[in-house]
């Protein structure tokens, strides 16, 4: 390999499997590019954000607190008082507080592509504060279920996920009842629920492409039925507990097979079957090139990725080597358009900061339609251009690049900046763009805005 | 960060003009003997994310199984806002149900598109392709009808919101907006970027077109109010705050149809109608905010409302009977709303397929009687005068099955 091969390699290295360069990571990664990306699967998992977090739990019970405040104020007639907006600013400022640890976590740490294979499971494991009792939870759930498994077993990080409150509260399992269950039989208003069911064989899973049917929601509903949360009051108040007298009794037959009866097993052996299906492999296979390389992934890829999962049975650590090893993963074109969170990390990250309140990447997040903690879906955020290169969102970015080129401008000279955050990617129009603009500010916008800083 | 002043009109131009833009979409006074009544046509698709419950937005209460079926989830024949002898509309829809009584509003109560998985995605995918396949096309039907217009600024297509929704997405470099604050005093910039964007066929129309769309947004919310300024919508809240922010949405999109060479087909989404479990509250309230964007579009659009037709449709219905959790689950047939002073009058649009056991597709989900393309096709020909040929070859290939609903307008 020759010199400039390695160079570019470098600039991949921390732009496209990273999170963007701070000064000197280029520098550093150029002495074997690839090798810096495989140091950093850790099967400890990736690093959690430097905060004192609470527990889903804890929040769990916060946000219950909280409610009963609010509806005892609301029967009172005073809907507003001083406890419970108090309450209120306490619960957000916690999330808040979650967000912002892991956006500086994001824009500090050394190991961008760690963290970038950690936001991956996040976005794939979606679960949104667009849902006020979840909301609370959203940064437990990626330090209690993503963070310490995106580097084990895929099967355990399904399993961790489809159990954890935030997940049960999203999608709305942790009240879902058997018909024929102990307490179904006694109230016929309660019964199943099956958003968490179908989701976690579109999404999480299979894919549609797998052709399940309506009868393997059902049957996938009525197994997890009983998955759910301990109350305010019980020994395990706001976290898993498995309630039996809302368990569908009997023996339940997805895609095919069937699963003899048997409470919390009957579930997890399905979660299992389910993570070790050859349609798994493929769906997450795809999903991972499209994140890291390309939106229309190049087959070869896919099918290295695939044949990893399956062979590893389903091993994280290893999909990730495999993705890091593949020569298709470091074509030069770069076709990856930086999500909004991508792009504003990648700005602290050029100006060696982070983002030193909330409000700095909350509002710029929120005016370009990828507010913290709320995707708009349980598909998550899209990953591709076409979403996220609008013209409306062009223009915001633009905003906001002028904004902080305001901000930046004295910190540095634009052209050591640019060549520290592309290096061997840096072009030769945008370098000389730089060079010949009217004022520092003006440059770093430039910068900022380029087609290759706002691609990956 | 610092604060933002309002680009203001010379800075437009400057900036335009650093595009190489032309300037009449800045406001230059009509040239009335080219306007055909045709060219003031205006089309604005509201897609409600989530797959809404049709049979809440338009309540069959006349239905002798509604209320066995939806129990709890019924609305009482008193509380609908009455349409007929069987469809009221939802209590939260007053607006919708005042022009309603003006035949100004038509439901269509049973209408899907041709997927049937139930998967939101999926569903998405194919109601905005306008594919009978999902994932078969990447580019959106209302994008494939602006090819047809002859390339004018009068053709244009608008979305609200920062991301460009995958039914606009296509050849043609439609506008995207969303509220917030103004680009810097800065001509010079624009015109650089545009410099480096030259060669880049994703970064160079997309800017052109937001800096462009960013001007008309000015002229927009200076009609609204002196100070220009406008609060960014909460779709999620109730209350007076979320109608109100809902209003001067809709106020807004307005303000971009009604200028000389603003868009005439534009797209627009509200998400949050995933109502697995609590779903009375939760519809009530996005039936609210549904019902303020679409008032403050129709005061917004004064005089130009009755050269305007406005679409809310959304991915699939869901289930006939309420699930365990005091919600209902993915379906498939749901009611689409018409508006718009170009409608005619008239009674519901397809037929109506009843909530009797052995009329329920697959015994759980409102059948479909009517394919939303179908719709879409009558709509784009006889409202956009969009040619047959073109319909069918171009913008909805492959959908014979799915005839024009004609004489709408």
């Amino acid at each position: 390999m020759s010199l400039t091969d390695k160079d570019l390699m470098a600039a991949l290295a921390v732009t496209r499997f990273g999170l963007g360069a701070r000064p000197g990571d280029i520098a550093t990664a150029a002495h074997d590019p690839r090798g810096s990306l495989i140091d950093q699967i850790d099967g400890r998992g990736a690093d959690q954000p430097q905060d004192r977090p609470e527990t889903a739990a804890q929040r769990f019970v916060a946000m219950r607190a909280y409610q009963a405040l609010r509806r005892e104020a609301r029967d009172d007639g005073e809907p507003r008082t001083v406890a419970v907006q108090q309450a209120n600013r306490v619960l957000r400022d916690k999330a808040a507080a979650d967000f912002l640890a892991r956006a500086r976590l994001g824009a500090g740490t050394a190991d961008g592509f760690r963290e970038r294979w950690a936001l991956f499971w996040a976005n794939h494991f979606t679960v949104s504060s667009t849902k006020e009792i979840t909301a609370a939870m959203v940064g437990p759930f990626e330090q209690e279920v993503i963070r310490p498994y995106a580097f084990g077993r895929f099967e355990d990080l399904l399993v961790a996920a489809s159990t954890h409150p935030a997940m049960l509260t999203y999608l709305d399992q942790a009240q879902s009842v058997g018909p024929n269950s102990a307490l179904g039989d006694r109230n016929s208003r309660r019964g199943l629920n099956e958003n968490l069911a179908r989701e976690i064989l579109e999404l999480h899973t299979l894919g549609i492409e797998a052709g399940y049917s309506q009868a393997d929601v059902t049957e996938l509903a009525r197994a997890l039925t009983g998955f759910s949360i301990g109350r305010e009051d019980d020994a395990r108040a706001g976290q898993f507990v498995f309630r039996e007298n809302i368990h569908e009794p009997g023996a339940r037959a997805v895609l095919g097979k069937t699963y003899k009866a048997g409470d919390l097993g009957q579930g997890l052996a399905i979660l299992k079957a389910l993570a070790a299906h050859p349609a798994t492999a493929r769906h997450l296979a795809f999903k991972i090139a499209r994140h890291f390389v390309a939106d229309d992934p190049p087959p070869s890829l896919v099918a290295r990725l695939e044949a990893s999962f399956r062979d590893s049975g389903g091993r994280l650590d290893r999909v990730a080597r495999t993705l890091i090893e593949a020569p298709e993963a470091w074509d030069p074109a770069a076709s990856k358009f930086k999500t909004p969170y991508e792009f504003l990390i990648s700005a602290w990250r050029l100006i060696g900061a982070q983002p030193s309140a909330f409000e700095r990447i909350t509002l710029p997040l929120i005016s370009l339609g990828q507010r913290g903690f709320s995707a708009p879906s349980p598909k998550g955020w899209s990953d591709m251009a076409g979403e996220w290169c609008s013209p409306d969102g062009l223009v915001k970015r633009l905003q906001w690049s002028q904004a902080f080129a305001e901000v930046i401008a004295e910190r540095m000279d634009p052209s050591v900046a640019a060549q520290n955050a592309l290096g061997a990617r840096l072009s030769v129009p945008t370098a000389q763009a730089v060079a010949r603009a009217e004022t520092r500010s003006e440059a770093f916008a430039l910068l900022l805005m380029s087609p290759e800083f706002q691609r990956r | 960060m610092t604060a933002h002043p309002m680009i203001n009109r010379r800075q437009a131009l400057a900036a335009a003009a650093g595009l190489g833009l032309s300037v009449t979409f800045l406001g230059r006074p009509a040239l009335a003997d080219r306007d055909s009544a045709l060219d003031r046509r205006k089309l604005v698709v509201v897609i409600c994310r989530g797959g809404m419950d049709g049979l809440s937005v338009s309540p069959p209460v006349g239905d002798p199984h509604y209320q066995t079926l939806r129990r709890d989830l019924a609305i009482r024949k008193e509380d609908g806002l009455k349409l007929d002898g069987t469809f009221a509309l939802h209590p939260a829809l007053t607006a919708v149900h005042a022009l309603a009584l003006q035949g100004q509003a038509r439901i269509a109560p049973a209408v899907a598109s041709p997927d049937r998985a139930r998967s939101h995605f999926e569903a998405q995918d194919v109601l905005e392709s306008g594919s009978a396949q999902v994932y078969a096309t990447t580019s959106g039907w209302l994008n494939r009808a602006l090819e047809t217009f002859p390339a004018s600024g009068k053709a244009g297509g608008l979305s609200v919101g920062a991301t460009t929704p995958l039914i606009l997405r296509g050849k043609v470099q439609a506008a995207s907006w969303s509220p917030g604050r103004s680009v810097e005093d800065s001509p010079r910039l624009p015109g650089l970027l545009q410099d480096l964007y030259r060669n880049d066929p994703l970064m160079g129309p997309a800017l052109a077109r937001g800096l462009e769309t960013e001007a008309m947004a000015q002229t927009a919310l200076g009609a609204l109010s002196p100070a220009g300024g406008m609060m960014a919508p909460a779709p999620g809240r109730g209350g007076r705050e979320g109608r109100e922010a809902a209003r001067k949405l809709g106020a807004t999109l307005a303000g971009f149809l009604v200028q000389e060479g603003g868009p005439r087909i534009a797209a627009l989404s509200l998400d949050g109608w995933d109502t697995h479990a609590g779903q009375n509250g939760q519809i009530a309230t996005r039936l609210a905010y549904l019902d303020s964007v679409l008032a403050g579009l129709n005061t917004g659009l004064g005089a130009e409302w009755q050269n305007t037709v406005v679409l809310t449709v959304t991915e699939f219905g869901r289930t006939a009977r309420a699930n365990g959790t005091g919600g209902t689950d993915h379906g498939t047939a749901s009611t689409a709303l018409l508006l718009g002073g170009a409608l005619k009058p008239g009674g519901i649009i397809g037929d109506w397929p009843g909530l009797a056991p052995t009329a329920l597709f697959e015994n759980r989900d409102l059948a479909p009687t009517l394919d939303l393309r179908g719709l879409f096709k009558g709509l784009l020909g006889d409202h956009l005068g969009l040619d047959r040929a073109a319909l069918e070859s171009r913008v909805f290939p492959g959908s014979p099955e799915a005839r024009a609903v004609t004489g709408l307008v």
